[in-house]
């Protein structure tokens, strides 16, 4: 009886106190001010929240050194982050922990972790939160705002790169999910074969994940017995597709990070991220009280014709012709200029036109056109 | 271009042999009575290893007797708390599961960005020119070669040979080995063990010899799978050989389908190995049931007992 009793007490006592943490910590988080306060400013830390680990070799990788840029740039703010974060309301509540630790700055990297980060965003609005990558529909809170790079720009420049060096005009593309930026990718990395191999065809197939590499494994497989002989993707973890190619002995253009080292032979071209620019300019914007109003309160993209593209062209390959090289200075050029990769006429896979002749259509019109394939492209957009 | 089945079939071996080799290993714990449902927490530690010390030493090999060793050692874990403490099985092998997902998140984390020199497929001379069955079988790297070999062995080890006598009357009766004098307790021990190990060499050729690249949770199920496999099998090596390659065929469909153009819903696709695993299930569950040797069916009497 005794023996029952003191387990009851200590069970009782662990309750008790686990209880109290938790109101306590509730309280903290649930003090939300009146809106006094600009949303960030003078914040004594910063999160940063991402979908997966931070050594992805993609990605999450990128935006870690993003957030570890901020930590050198402002050596007063304390830097939060959070690895392997879901995109479910989990994500929400570790946002919470974070505001709780001081910080009034909240970056949220994942495509899905919007929802999370606009719910934290409504209970503190002395809380400037971002989110990289979706889009906000409707009205824009005044201490929101989602930013991303025109991701679709070096690849479309890849994709010329591609297209001359393809020797069966078939590319192949792996993808994760069928969202916008994605669609955007695969056009506009077909778009830009098209632009110099008239005959460069684009088979694609997704995984329905970020990063699962027995899926991607399969994709590349299956890609190249179509005889499929540059490939490229949209995931996350970008190790396996590549070298998968440089098995193969075929070419692979990378995404998200420098992967040349895994594909010396293969590597013809390549996008990848360079946060630190973007990620400061945010932070100090946010500190100095300007987030409200600013561009970042919006849906911001930032491409070539603003110069502040955190998506950048990674090196040529060994076997890049200089005429090839200089081709695509040029058209990087015309696109910081007054052109697009996605300037008319483009026409969607089944034959409707998607951009009239002569139009060079804004970053706010491709995003919402972004739900179709273009002529060029094989495969189908798996229906939700 | 290639034909539509023949993609397919070769998808199906490639993708298959890690399932194999976690099946292989089950088939052995589970003639012996003890069902690990932790076997996917043995291919994770394999995996993790195999890739690690791979990436450590420049032999594949040495890698993929380090998965194995590994997925033992985890499976070890199992064996203690199930057969020493009599804890739930079921319950024990998920947290064993668990265990393995956290320390191989944990300590993984370096190796998602470092490369290895894994294993290179190797066309078997001659064999590999037939038509069809050369590219289907023997277009593969060493592990999945190695389970060519494994399958019969295992086979005959069980059902000729008196060690696998042994191993299936503990996992009869435990009873009656005991009046003979044979040690129960250890034919149990080495019976996991050798799962987790085969399980463990299975998650290695994952990642050294099909992914090329480790990255957390990169066994998505399989281990599960091969348990589903081992049940409607039967234990029979042969039919977990079959049992694998038919989920591996339904993993491959998806992309070699995509990659022609063609759509069937991606979400039925995606979810079509899992559902052909159910649909064997129902048909020979039942069947399966009643064959199980005593000592699992006591296994799953229990968990069922309110």
């Amino acid at each position: 009886m005794q023996r029952i009793s003191r387990w009851t007490a200590l069970v009782a006592v662990l309750l008790l106190a686990l209880v109290a943490t938790a109101c306590g910590s509730n309280s903290d988080s649930s003090t939300t001010s009146d809106g006094g306060d600009a949303p960030g400013k003078g914040s004594e830390a910063v999160g940063f929240i991402f979908v997966g680990p931070k050594d992805d070799f993609g990605y999450n990788q990128a935006a870690y050194q993003g957030a570890m840029a901020v930590k050198d740039a402002f050596p007063d703010l304390d830097v939060l982050t959070a690895e392997n974060v879901p995109e479910t309301d989990e994500a929400a509540r570790v946002l919470e922990g974070m505001v709780a630790k001081g910080a009034k700055i909240l970056f949220a990297t994942s495509y899905a972790h919007l929802d999370a980060a606009l719910k934290v965003a409504a209970k503190h609005p002395d809380v400037a939160v971002v989110q990289q990558g979706n889009l906000i529909k409707g009205d824009i809170p005044a201490n929101a705002g989602t930013y991303f790079g025109t991701v679709y720009e070096p690849v479309f420049l890849a994709g010329m790169v591609a297209g001359k060096q393809t020797k069966t005009n078939k590319l192949g593309y792996v993808y994760a999910y069928p969202i916008p930026q994605t669609i955007a990718n695969i056009n506009a990395f077909e778009l830009g074969a098209l632009s110099v191999n008239p005959k460069a065809v684009t088979y694609t197939v997704n995984t329905s994940n970020w990063c699962d590499t027995g899926k991607q494994e399969e994709a590349a497989q299956s890609l190249l017995s179509q005889g499929v002989d540059v490939l490229t993707q949209h995931q996350d973890c970008t190790a396996t597709i590549t070298k998968a190619a440089e098995r193969a002995g075929v070419m692979v253009v990378g995404y998200h990070a420098d992967a040349s080292s895994l594909a010396p032979k293969g590597w013809i071209a390549g996008s990848e991220w360079s946060w630190a620019d973007l990620y400061e300019d945010i932070v100090q914007t946010a500190l100095d009280g300007k987030f409200t109003g600013s561009k970042y309160n919006a849906n911001f993209r930032s491409g070539l014709k603003d110069g502040l593209n955190p998506f950048v062209q990674s090196k040529f390959g060994s076997s890049v012709s200089q005429e090839t090289k200089d081709l695509v200075a040029a058209a990087a050029k015309d696109i910081a200029g007054s052109g697009s990769p996605f300037k008319g006429p483009v026409v969607a896979q089944d034959g409707t036109e998607l951009v009239a002749a002569g139009t060079v259509p804004d970053y706010a019109t491709i995003e919402q056109k972004m739900v179709v394939f273009v002529k060029g492209v094989i495969g189908e957009i798996p229906k939700t | 271009m290639t034909a539509l089945p023949l993609d397919v079939m070769t998808g199906a071996v490639r993708g298959g042999t890690s399932i194999l080799y976690a099946a292989l290993g089950e088939s052995v714990a589970e003639t012996a009575g003890v069902v690990n449902l932790g076997t996917e927490g043995s291919m994770l530690v394999g995996a993790l290893a195999g890739y690690a010390i791979t990436a450590h030493t420049g032999s594949p090999w040495v890698g993929a007797l380090a998965g194995g060793v590994a997925g033992g050692a985890l499976a070890l874990v199992h064996a203690f708390f199930v057969l020493d403490r009599k804890a739930n099985q079921l319950a024990t092998g998920l947290v064993v599961l668990f265990l393995g997902l956290g320390l191989t998140s944990l300590f993984g984390a370096a190796y998602v960005a470092r490369t290895a020199t894994s294993f290179d497929a190797w066309n078997v001379p001659l064999l590999s020119k037939i038509p069809w069955i050369g590219e289907i079988f023997f277009q593969h790297d060493p592990l999945t070669y190695l389970t060519y070999f494994l399958v019969p062995a295992l086979w005959f080890v069980l059902t000729r040979t008196g060690i696998g006598l042994l191993v299936r009357g503990v996992g009869e009766r435990t009873e009656v080995l005991g009046t003979y004098g044979h040690n129960v307790r250890l034919v149990q021990y080495l019976a996991v063990v050798a799962g987790g190990f085969l399980a463990g060499l299975g998650g290695a050729q994952l990642s050294t010899a099909y992914a090329h690249a480790w990255f957390e949770n990169m066994t998505q199920g399989r281990g599960f799978v091969a348990v589903a496999v081992v049940i409607f099998a039967a234990r029979r090596p042969l039919a977990a050989m079959g049992g694998s390659y038919l989920f591996g065929a339904a993993l491959a469909l998806s992309p070699a389908l995509q990659a022609r153009g063609w759509q069937i819903n991606q979400f039925a696709l995606d979810s079509l190995p899992y559902l052909a695993v159910i649909v064997v299930l129902v048909l020979l569950g039942k069947k399966r049931a009643a064959e199980a040797p005593e000592g699992l069916q006591k296994v799953f009497e229990m968990s069922t007992a309110t």
